[in-house]
């Protein structure tokens, strides 16, 4: 059954938003299968692929309309925006606690100060995976 | 407008087969990727590209059920990141606080 409802601006909406969420899952994957490190291949996967499924969300949320599935689309975006980042954050902190190398000239910001190290390695990976690191 | 409900219908099934060669290519990583957390991220990355499958299957046959299921997905799939995280770098999954 193939029942794509929407026709007219719905349709196009619907159309170019799939295209963009496609796009970005399609540069989140590039960049994970070439970039040279765990922390390089987080910051390539998180953002693009956390964009490109909102973007498939919303087209859901443009088709459904604003009630029902169409909420849920909402709420799955906000699920998403919360949640992948927090993922990506751990996995980084126990790859840095692991022993996975950094690229040469970049390291684990506030390494040296130990009190409140754990407020400022939070907010360091958060910079880490936020920033491409110059090697 | 049968031309234009055409239309959607295939650009969503053209997203449907890039999304899936996209797991696929995911797939290489999690095969071949170096460390552990590598194939912690690019599993992460193939639950992520599974919730977009199924919004677009939602998209492609109409019934709102299937953005419940990809809730329900990235549900799994967050808490599963999580779970592996948190294995990888204490040895054990549920801590017990050793005060009391």
């Amino acid at each position: 059954m193939s029942a794509a409802e929407a026709t007219g601006l719905a349709g196009i909406a619907v159309v170019a938003l799939v295209v963009i969420g496609v796009f970005f899952l399609t540069v989140g994957t590039i960049g994970l299968l070439r970039l040279p490190n765990v922390y390089n291949r987080m910051h390539a996967t998180s953002k693009p692929t956390t964009l490109g499924t909102a973007a498939i969300f919303f087209a859901g949320f443009v088709q459904f309309g604003p009630g029902g599935a169409g909420l849920t689309s909402l709420v799955g975006i906000v699920f998403l925006f919360l949640t992948v980042p927090t993922g990506a954050h751990m996995i980084s902190r126990a790859a840095q606690k692991t022993g996975v190398p950094f690229l040469s000239g970049v390291t684990w910001p506030a390494e040296d100060s130990d009190e409140g190290g754990e407020k400022a390695a939070a907010r360091a990976a958060e910079d880490d995976d936020a920033e491409t690191p110059e090697s | 407008m049968a031309t234009e409900a055409a239309f959607v219908t295939l650009a969503i099934d053209v997203a449907l087969i890039v999304v899936a060669g996209l797991c696929l290519l995911c797939g290489y990583r999690v095969v071949v990727g170096p460390t552990v957390p590598d194939r912690v991220v690019a599993l992460d990355a193939i639950a992520t590209n599974v919730v977009a499958i199924a919004v677009l299957f939602a998209l492609k046959t109409g019934r709102g059920l299937f953005v419940t299921v990809s809730l329900v997905l990235a549900i799994i799939a967050f808490l599963s990141t999580v779970t592996v995280a948190k294995y990888v770098t204490e040895g054990d999954i549920i801590t017990r606080r050793d005060e009391p």
